[in-house]
């Protein structure tokens, strides 16, 4: 991204200073900007819906700082599944949390104090630890080689293409993420299928109304206890009720 | 095209890069909006010869062709209402998250060969990622419109969206596999030459899988037969019910956006992107090294047969939905649930054991390119160069994989 030919022309000459600029640092800067702002404003914030867009402004900004440090597949990755849950968490927020429109949710002044007492604690901490590694506080070194995802990839299933040991033919090494990956999964379709047991529709053994309802009532009655049960289905579907 | 301005043209570094990303991004929004106006156009057309009638005849002379200037013309100078107890920030910021994220998936899409906004090794990845935003929008729009019937479309969108990223996701997943790169471009040009090189026809698998794939698309941006979030005759036009005027067509336009981007994204995945049915550009005796229109022209074959099919894929769309009626809800979540996960799933498995079993196809040596070669292969003079790493790492995917 820096300049590779001398200023050739009349144009780039009278605005010499933007050249001077480091344009990646500015970009650095403003996604980091964006991102810590955003996420200021959702603990500022009072209502569920504004929290989750700020917070979903954050993790983008995050993304940004990972795509524009070359790595995508890990800028993708925060887009899919961060992004992608806040929406959830949101669907979620709405649902538990909406008895009227736009509740507001306001703390205490102590809490608001005690929050930003642990959260400047924390901050601290964290800027300090940063700082105390020495490899930190050097200017990056240069290139980066071409950002691919198939060394992830490779990886994961055991072949590091990065660190071959000396001596050895590549694909001999298997120090994978394959089983730590595959632990993982079965441990979240565990937790899936509990979810699923927990939301499950209790079903009762009794008969369906519009059955009843069609045993003893008129047909316009039939047809609308069977409007207000497919209602009632669909409703089901979204909250997670028993119909 | 920063080359092209540095070296050629002699400008500055960031002057270049400046220009390089302001034509990308107006050529990219031109593609939005222009195909907006012109697939409005063809749907008046296309539903009105469905349901037996003319659809637009008068503006703009024949065919009424000029038919969605004008509504553009009234949507701008229609009165921009905001219900009274509506939030104000969410109600005014929603259309344009939705624009947002139709237009930002477009620049990872590729036109023709190296003719995309911004080349990403994970192109296919990011494009998902970012189409999945759209519907946070439409979740804004449904809450700060202080309506129920906007609510309950929103909610219905969101329900569904995130049900449907799981089949789409292993749908994509195929391809990606197939073709050993996440690179958009790589996988399109993995199926140069003749139509039976199309992953499509790949083997029966893929076949079964683009057709989900078509299924979880349409779902994905909300067209009929599953656009339960607008739903006119339950829930008045659900999300953007309580919008108007030029807010009212951004959510249009971002409809028509990612429709035409899955279509895109589908003829890139399974029906050879740029490269033809017939390899016209081959048979004429074009390639990237002949003379200085040649690349061009073959760019601009790639760019028309691209859209081309994009365009069909958006056309067979509005067939679908003016053929058939709306599913319900439960019957939108059994459909993804029930058929399209476990038959993406099993799909899914099927190709790969092909590949493990017949890596060369039915008839080996039928020409398909590229069999041993993978990422990086395409380095050439048009491409990025190709790093030495990247060079070594195709080696050994090549060896590794099956």
């Amino acid at each position: 991204m820096t300049p590779t030919i001398p200023m050739a022309d009349l144009v780039a000459g009278g605005l010499l200073p933007l050249a001077a600029i480091n344009f990646h640092t500015l970009f650095f800067l403003l996604f980091a900007a964006i991102a810590c702002g955003a996420a200021v404003a959702v603990v500022a914030a009072d209502n569920v819906v504004r929290m989750a867009l700020f917070l979903v402004l954050s993790l983008a900004a995050t993304a940004g700082l990972f795509f524009l440090a070359g790595a995508e597949f890990v800028g993708a990755m925060q887009l899919m599944i961060y992004v992608g849950g806040t929406l959830v968490l949101l669907v979620f927020g709405v649902m538990l949390t909406a008895q009227a429109p736009f509740v507001t949710m306001k703390s205490a002044g102590g809490d608001r104090l005690l929050a930003g007492f642990v959260g400047v604690a924390l901050l601290a901490m964290l800027v300090l630890a940063g700082l105390s590694v020495p490899a930190w506080r050097q200017p990056a070194s240069g290139t980066v080689p071409e950002p691919t995802a198939t060394p992830l990839g490779m990886a994961l299933v055991g072949v590091r293409v990065d660190q071959p040991p000396a001596g050895q033919p590549v694909d001999a090494v298997r120090s994978g993420y394959l089983l730590p990956f595959e632990i993982v999964s079965v441990h979240l379709l565990v937790v899936l299928v509990g979810a699923a047991y927990l939301a499950r529709a209790k079903r009762r053994k009794t008969p369906r109304a519009i059955e009843v309802a069609a045993s003893v009532e008129p047909p316009e009655a039939v047809a609308e206890h069977a409007a207000i049960g497919r209602t009632r289905a669909a409703a089901s579907v979204l909250t997670g009720e028993p119909s | 095209m920063v080359d092209f301005l540095t070296s050629t043209i002699g400008l500055s570094g960031w002057l270049a890069w400046t220009l390089a990303a302001t034509v990308s991004a107006v050529l990219i929004l031109n593609v939005i909006a222009g195909g907006a106006l012109v697939f409005i156009w063809a749907e008046r057309k296309v539903s009105a010869r469905i349901q037996d009638r003319l659809g637009p005849t008068r503006t703009g002379g024949r065919f009424g062709w000029l038919q969605s200037l004008a509504d553009g013309i009234k949507l701008l100078a229609k009165e921009d209402l905001m219900p009274e107890g509506a939030d104000g920030m969410l109600f005014r910021l929603a259309p344009y998250v939705s624009f947002c994220a139709s237009f930002c998936a477009f620049i990872a899409l590729p036109f023709a060969f190296d003719v995309v906004g911004q080349r990403l090794n994970v192109a296919v990845f990011f494009v998902v990622a970012v189409l999945g935003l759209e519907v946070f929008g439409v979740i804004l729009a449904g809450y700060a419109s202080a309506s129920k019937w906007s609510l309950f479309g929103a909610m219905r969108e969101a329900a569904q969206v995130v049900s449907y990223e799981v089949p789409l996701g292993m749908c994509v997943v195929v391809p990606v596999m197939l073709a050993g790169s996440m690179d958009m471009v790589t996988i399109a040009e993995k199926q140069a030459g003749w139509f039976w090189n199309w992953y499509v026809f790949h083997d029966p698998f893929t076949f079964v899988i683009f057709w989900v794939y078509v299924t979880c698309a349409v779902a994905s941006v909300n067209r009929a037969p599953f656009d339960l979030a607008e739903a006119e005759s339950e829930l008045v036009a659900g999300f953007h019910t309580e919008y108007s005027g030029l807010r009212w067509s951004y959510f249009f336009m971002a409809e028509y956006g990612s429709m035409f981007l899955v279509s895109a994204m589908a003829a890139v995945l399974f029906l050879g992107g740029w490269n033809g049915p017939i390899p016209v550009a081959t048979l004429l005796g074009f390639s990237e090294g002949t003379g200085d229109t040649a690349p061009y022209l073959i760019r601009l074959l790639g760019l028309a047969n691209l859209v081309g099919k994009a365009s069909l894929g958006v056309i067979i769309m509005m067939w679908i939905r003016w053929t058939l009626p709306r599913l319900r809800i439960d019957q939108v979540m059994t459909t993804c649930l029930k058929y399209c996960t476990p038959i993406a799933a099993v799909m899914f498995a099927g190709a790969m054991l092909w590949q493990i079993g017949l890596p060369g196809g039915l008839i080996p040596g039928a020409g398909r390119p590229g069999g041993e070669i993978r990422e990086g292969w395409l380095e050439g003079p048009g491409g990025r160069a190709a790093a030495p790493p990247a060079a070594d790492e195709s080696r050994d995917v090549a060896r590794v994989a099956p």
